[in-house]
C-alpha cells in the first residue's frame, strides 16, 4: 500500500497505522506520540498529539476526513494523502494539545527523576507555547506507594493509559486501573493493592512522564550525570537485556531499552531491575548510544561536538582542532 | 392540532399496562411485520419513512440499519439508548414512564428488521423508578407471548434486557454505552471500527434513541410513505419536544417538525408564552450542547424568513446564526436571566461529565469552567472571552467522542451572540453580582438582511 507523509510517499503493509507509516519514513515528519505505545495492545488515542490531517482518504475514496485524525488509531488506505507538519491546521491543534497536557502539570522539572528523558518536555519544548495561559491552581494529589519499589505521584500524571495497559498485558486479574472521571480521574491499583508482578516494574519505563518512579533510584541522581552502558545477564524470566546507568563506579539504575521513540525492546523482570545492581552481575556490552539531541548526551564525549562557544573563540577552536576536523569528517 | 403519532393516547387512564394498550391498538405493528412483511421490508419502510436518528445527531435512522453488517453465525444486537441525561432533555424519561409498550413494541419490530434475537434498553442509572416500569411491562409481554420464543407463532425469538448505567452522561454517547454494557468503564472507543461493524462483545450492534424506536410502530402501522408526509422537506415526522425554562407550560410536546418556533413558543397549544408577562431573551434549541441563540435569531433566521422547528431550518446560517435541533430540549430564557451564568452551568456540567480519557476535553472543560466561573462572580478580564473562544476552538473537533464539541459549542455560541453581556461582566464586576444585565437589544428586530457579496 502507498501512503504519502507530508509529500515523502512510502510503501507499507496493509494495516498499519499513520504513526507506525510515519515512522518507516523517519524524520521529522514523524508526529509525537505520548500515549501509543507499539508494544502496548489497545493503547494510543487518547492524548491527541499525533493528530494529522488526512486530505485524501484513498486512491478509491479520495475525499479528504472531516476531522483531523490520531494518526496512532487510524489505519492506512492505499494512496491515502496525509498532512502533519505541512498543515497549519495540524500544527495549531497540536499546540492546543500541549498546552492542554501542561495545564494541570506542576512543571516541578528541576526535582522530578524524569526530567531529562521526559517525553513531555520534549513535547512541550517541541510544540508548546513558551507561556501558560492557565492562571489557576493546578490539581495536586498525595503521593502513592504501589508496592514497595514503585512510587506513584499522580500530580504529574497525563493520564495515557500506558501503566493501565501494561498491567493488564502482564497479569490476568485487573489490579490497575483509572479511577473517577475527568480531570479528577486517576490511576490506582485496587484499593492500595501492590501490583505484585515480576514484570511490575515496566510501569516505569513505559511512563512517558515522572508519575511512576523506581524507589530505588529516587533522587539518587540528574540522568544526566548518569552514563548509560548497554548490558545482559542470563535471566529465567526475561531477556535480560537492559541498559545500566552509572555514576561513577555504581549502578544507580536498571532500565530497558529503550529505542528512539522511548519505547523499550522488550520487557524486563522485577529482579533484574530492582536487585541486580552490581557490575559483577551484568556483561557489559558497550556504552549506550544517545542522540545528540537528549541532553544525557551533553557530558558523553562520544558525540565529540565542539560546543557551540567554541566556534566563537578563535583560541578554543585551536585547541579544538582535532573536534573540527573529525565534525567536517563526518 | 398538530398530529399526534406517540403520544394519541398519553391521556388514556391505565395505557401503561398492556390490556390498554392492546385495546387502543397496540402491537398492531408487532403482528403486522412479524406475520406479513420480511425483515428487509420494515427496514426499507424506515427507509421510506425518513426517519431522522430523535437523539441528536440526525442521523437517517433507515440508513443506519442498512449499514449493519450481516456476517454468518455471529449474533446482532440492538441497544436502545435509554441513557438521556442531556440537560434539558426529558421526553424519553417521559415516553418510557407513561407508556412503556410503545417503546417494547418498537424493539420488538426493529430487532426483528436487524435480526436481533437478544436486545436491550440501557437505561440511565437515576430512573430507577423507569426501569421498573420497563421491566414491569416486559413481563406482561413476555406473558402475553409477545416476547420469548416463537413470539405470536411466527418462529421469531426475541429476548428484551434493561440494563441501568451508572448515570454518567458519557454513556450516552454509543460507544461508551457499550462499553458500560460490557460492564467496563464507560469510555467511549476510538473509531473505526464503528458499532454496525463491531459493536456490543464485538458483534454488529445497533444504537438507536428511545424516541427513534417508538416512532418505528407509527411507521409500520401506516406506511413509510404515509409518515414521510408529516414534517416537512428531509425533516419527517413528529417529534417529542421537552419545552423547559420561563415558559407558561413546559413540558413534553409532541409535535409535527416544521413548526414555526414562534408558535411554538407562543400558541397555547404548545408552550402558551413566556411565564409572568416577560419577554424572551434567548433559546438553547435542543438540549444544552447546541448552540444558543438569542431571542431576535431564534424566531427569525438571518434572512429574516421565519425559522422552523425542523432540522433544516433549525440549522439554517451554520454556527454563525443558526443552532441545532439535537435531542428536542427546548429552554427558554427570560430576560432576567443572566447568559453568563448559565454558560458557566453549562460548562460546570460539562466539565463533571468529562470521562477523562483524552486530554483536550479533560483538561479544556474544567479551564473554560474556572474562567467561566470566574467572570460570573465578578473577577474576570476583558481578555477572558478571547481565551475562552480558543481554548473551545482548541476542544471542538479534536477529541474521540462528541462531547467535547457538546462542551465547546455552547461556550463560543454564547460569546458569539452574547459578547457585550459578558464584556459587562468585567466593565460592571460589582454590579453583576447584584444584578441582571437584562434583555438589552437581544430581542430587536434582525438587521436588514446585507446581501453577502459574491
Amino acid at each position: 500500500m502507498k501512503v504519502t507523509i507530508d509529500g515523502i510517499t512510502v510503501d507499507v503493509e496493509p494495516g498499519t497505522s499513520i504513526l507506525n507509516a510515519a515512522r518507516q519514513i523517519g524524520g521529522d515528519i514523524v508526529p509525537p506520540a505520548m500515549c501509543y505505545y507499539s508494544k502496548l495492545e489497545g493503547s494510543g488515542g487518547k492524548c491527541r498529539t499525533c493528530l494529522v490531517k488526512v486530505s485524501k482518504g484513498s486512491e478509491k475514496d479520495p475525499r479528504p476526513m472531516p476531522k483531523l485524525v490520531a494518526s496512532c488509531r487510524t489505519t492506512v488506505m492505499d494512496g491515502m494523502e496525509v498532512q502533519n507538519i505541512t498543515s497549519p491546521e495540524v500544527i495549531e491543534a497540536r499546540k492546543g494539545v500541549v498546552e492542554m497536557l501542561l495545564i494541570n502539570h506542576p512543571l516541578d522539572c528541576p526535582v522530578c527523576d524524569q526530567a531529562g528523558e521526559c517525553h513531555l518536555q520534549d513535547l512541550g519544548y517541541e510544540h508548546g507555547a513558551a507561556k501558560t495561559r492557565y492562571e489557576f491552581d493546578r490539581r495536586t494529589f498525595e503521593k502513592i506507594d504501589i508496592g514497595d519499589k514503585i512510587q506513584l505521584h499522580m500530580t504529574r500524571c497525563i493520564l495515557c493509559y500506558r501503566c493501565v495497559f501494561t498491567a493488564d498485558q502482564i497479569t490476568n486479574t485487573r489490579l490497575h486501573g483509572i479511577l473517577n472521571r475527568g480531570d479528577h480521574s486517576e490511576i490506582s491499583t485496587y484499593i492500595q493493592k501492590a501490583v505484585d508482578n515480576d514484570f511490575s516494574g515496566n510501569v516505569i519505563d513505559v511512563c512517558p512522564v515522572g508519575a511512576l518512579t523506581d524507589k530505588t533510584f529516587r533522587f539518587k541522581n540528574r540522568v544526566w550525570f548518569t552514563k548509560p552502558v548497554e548490558a545482559h545477564r542470563d535471566c529465567d524470566k526475561c531477556c535480560g537485556k537492559v541498559t545500566l546507568w552509572y555514576k561513577g563506579e555504581d549502578v544507580i539504575r536498571v532500565t530497558g531499552r529503550k529505542d528512539v521513540y522511548g519505547e523499550v525492546e522488550e520487557f524486563i523482570c522485577n529482579t533484574c531491575r530492582f536487585e541486580k545492581k552490581k557490575t559483577a552481575d551484568w556483561t557489559i556490552e558497550g556504552p549506550r548510544k544517545v542522540s545528540h539531541k537528549s541532553v544525557i548526551s551533553a557530558n558523553h564525549y562520544e558525540t565529540m561536538k565542539p560546543l557551540p562557544v567554541v566556534k566563537t573563540n578563535p583560541l578554543l577552536q585551536e585547541a579544538n582542532k582535532e573536534q573540527f576536523e573529525r565534525e567536517t569528517r563526518l | 392540532m398538530g398530529r399526534k403519532l406517540l403520544l394519541e393516547h398519553i391521556n388514556v387512564p391505565g395505557i401503561n399496562t398492556l390490556e390498554v394498550y392492546r385495546q387502543k391498538g397496540g402491537y398492531a405493528a408487532v403482528e403486522k411485520a412479524l406475520k406479513t412483511l420480511t425483515p428487509d421490508e420494515v427496514v426499507e419502510e424506515v427507509k421510506k419513512s425518513g426517519l431522522r436518528g430523535r437523539g441528536g445527531a440526525g442521523f437517517p435512522t433507515g440508513m443506519k440499519w442498512s449499514f449493519l453488517a450481516k456476517p454468518e453465525g455471529v449474533p446482532r444486537y440492538l441497544v436502545c439508548n435509554a441513557d438521556e441525561s442531556e440537560p434539558g432533555t426529558f421526553k424519553d424519561r417521559y415516553l418510557m414512564t407513561y407508556i412503556p409498550h410503545l417503546l417494547i413494541e418498537g424493539m420488538i419490530v426493529a430487532s426483528y428488521a436487524l435480526g436481533a434475537n437478544t436486545s436491550y434498553i440501557y437505561v440511565r442509572g437515576e430512573m430507577m423508578p423507569q426501569i421498573r416500569i420497563l421491566e414491569r411491562a416486559i413481563a406482561e409481554a413476555k406473558n402475553a407471548g409477545l416476547l420469548g420464543k416463537n413470539i405470536l407463532g411466527t418462529g421469531y425469538d426475541l429476548e428484551l434486557y434493561v440494563q441501568p448505567g451508572g448515570g454518567a452522561y458519557i454513556c450516552g454517547e454509543e460507544t461508551a454505552l457499550l462499553e458500560s454494557l460490557e460492564g467496563k468503564r464507560g469510555n467511549p472507543r476510538i473509531k473505526p471500527p464503528f458499532p454496525a461493524i463491531a459493536g456490543l462483545y464485538g458483534c454488529p450492534t445497533v444504537v438507536n434513541n428511545v424516541e427513534s424506536i417508538a416512532a418505528v410502530v407509527p411507521i409500520i402501522n401506516e406506511g413509510g410513505d404515509e409518515y414521510a408526509k408529516i414534517g416537512i422537506g428531509r425533516s419527517t415526522g413528529t417529534k417529542l419536544i421537552s419545552a423547559s425554562g420561563n415558559l407558561n407550560k413546559p413540558g413534553v410536546y409532541e409535535i409535527e417538525l416544521g413548526v414555526p418556533v414562534e408558535e411554538f413558543i407562543y400558541s397555547d397549544e404548545y408552550c402558551g408564552g413566556i411565564a409572568n408577562g416577560k419577554r424572551l431573551k434567548a433559546v438553547v434549541a435542543g438540549g444544552s450542547s447546541v448552540p444558543i441563540l438569542p431571542a431576535n435569531l431564534i424566531l427569525k433566521t438571518i434572512n429574516n424568513e421565519a425559522r422552523l422547528m425542523s432540522y433544516e431550518s433549525l440549522s439554517d446560517g451554520g454556527f454563525a446564526t443558526g443552532s441545532m435541533m439535537g435531542s428536542g430540549g427546548f429552554i427558554a430564557f427570560d430576560e432576567d436571566q443572566c447568559i453568563v451564568r448559565n454558560t458557566w452551568n453549562f460548562s460546570r456540567f460539562y466539565h463533571h461529565e468529562s470521562c477523562g480519557q483524552c486530554s483536550p476535553c479533560r483538561e479544556g472543560t474544567g479551564w473554560m469552567e474556572k474562567v467561566l466561573h470566574r467572570l460570573e462572580y465578578g473577577h474576570g478580564k476583558m481578555s477572558d472571552m478571547d481565551l475562552l473562544v480558543d481554548v473551545s476552538k482548541k476542544i471542538e473537533g479534536n477529541t474521540i467522542c462528541p462531547l467535547g464539541d457538546a462542551a465547546a459549542w455552547p461556550v463560543a455560541s454564547a460569546i458569539r451572540h452574547f459578547r457585550d453581556e459578558f464584556e459587562w461582566h468585567v466593565t460592571n464586576a460589582a454590579e453583576a453580582t447584584t444584578r441582571n444585565y437584562g434583555l438589552a437589544h437581544y430581542a430587536d428586530p434582525l438587521p436588514k438582511v446585507e446581501k453577502a457579496e459574491a
